[in-house]
């Protein structure tokens, strides 16, 4: 067996072990809370996405043309704005659908944050 | 040496195999597409949970770690039995797929009596909105992961009759490949809906 490439996937498995747990431990451990805690655990998820993709897929190894890559990287645009796209949007009808009564207690909840 | 018919016909399996795995690549892409809309649907309908319960009162997290686990280990070993095929060891190519198929298999059980348990506590994917965006995107995650099983068990058929001949090889990287993507996956679909739910 080729023992480099043995190496490597264990390398990957480690550190995706490692960036599982940190967050799992964040998550129930830490007293981080709010947004920084979910800025941290999407970090720690794309990290681990990193590690994968170039330890398990072996993506940015093909010789060129590298079709792999770029079609990911395409992909990827077209993922967040689908995604981002759809949460603005839907955010924004759900605002401007709210009912008189919810409209009020959004506006005193969002005015008690203070700017 | 080979004569140049023999090399003829490897550089051809070659080319095919390297056509199959782009081909095999895009559709990956495509699947990426499919489960970024079902995570635009779950992050949208993720508050409407119309009286019934929120993720955090739900989700059982030490629970969702264990399968999480498994599934990891599952790709790795499974990337590790992919090169032992490669190096022609044919039984431990064997043991490994079948370890990796245990341990999907694990992942699989795990994730039915979760859905089982919640749907007889009467939280099923007619509750509410965000019951029903659970279910469609984990659900389809775990679809895909029988669909995996089922291959994998017909690859372990064909590799302990035929052997690893070219052909096989290419199928069992391809197989290797969509376990690696379903793994990358289930990173988001653990870290968005279960960690960010408990989370809030």
């Amino acid at each position: 067996m080729n023992m480099k490439q043995v190496s490597r996937y264990s390398a990957g498995f480690v550190g995706s072990v490692l960036l599982t747990l940190a967050a799992y431990l964040l998550v129930t451990q830490s007293s981080v809370t709010g947004a920084p805690l979910l800025v941290a655990i999407v970090v720690l998820a794309i990290v681990q996405l990193i590690v994968q993709l170039v330890c398990f897929l072996h993506l940015g190894e093909e010789d060129t043309p590298r079709w792999r890559l770029w079609s990911f990287v395409a992909i990827t645009g077209a993922l967040l704005l689908i995604v981002f796209g759809s949460i603005w949007i839907m955010n924004n009808l759900s605002y401007n659908m709210m009912p008189h009564h919810e409209a009020d207690e959004y506006m005193i909840k969002e005015s008690n944050k203070g700017f | 040496m080979s004569s140049p018919i023999v090399r003829g016909q490897q550089d051809e399996l070659q080319a095919r195999s390297e056509r199959a795995h782009i081909g095999f690549w895009i559709y990956l892409m495509t699947d990426c597409m499919l489960f970024a809309s079902l995570f635009a649907v779950y992050a949208v309908l993720k508050n409407n949970t119309f009286g019934g319960p929120s993720g955090a009162e739900i989700f059982e997290m030490p629970f969702v770690l264990v399968e999480t686990l498994l599934l990891l280990t599952s790709s790795f070993v499974c990337g590790i039995a992919l090169l032992a095929a490669k190096a022609g060891k044919k039984s431990l190519a064997l043991a490994l797929f079948s370890a990796t198929f245990l341990l999907g298999l694990g992942f699989l059980a795990m994730e039915i009596s979760e859905f089982s348990k919640l749907v007889s506590e009467g939280y099923g994917w007619q509750r509410s909105g965000f019951l029903s965006a659970f279910f469609v995107l984990v659900g389809t995650h775990g679809l895909h992961i029988l669909i995996g099983l089922l291959w994998m068990a017909v690859m372990m058929v064909r590799v302990a009759q035929r052997g690893l001949n070219p052909h096989n090889l290419r199928r069992l990287s391809l197989l290797a490949l969509f376990w690696h993507f379903l793994d990358i996956v289930w990173i988001f679909i653990f870290t968005i809906v279960y960690l960010m739910g408990v989370a809030s």
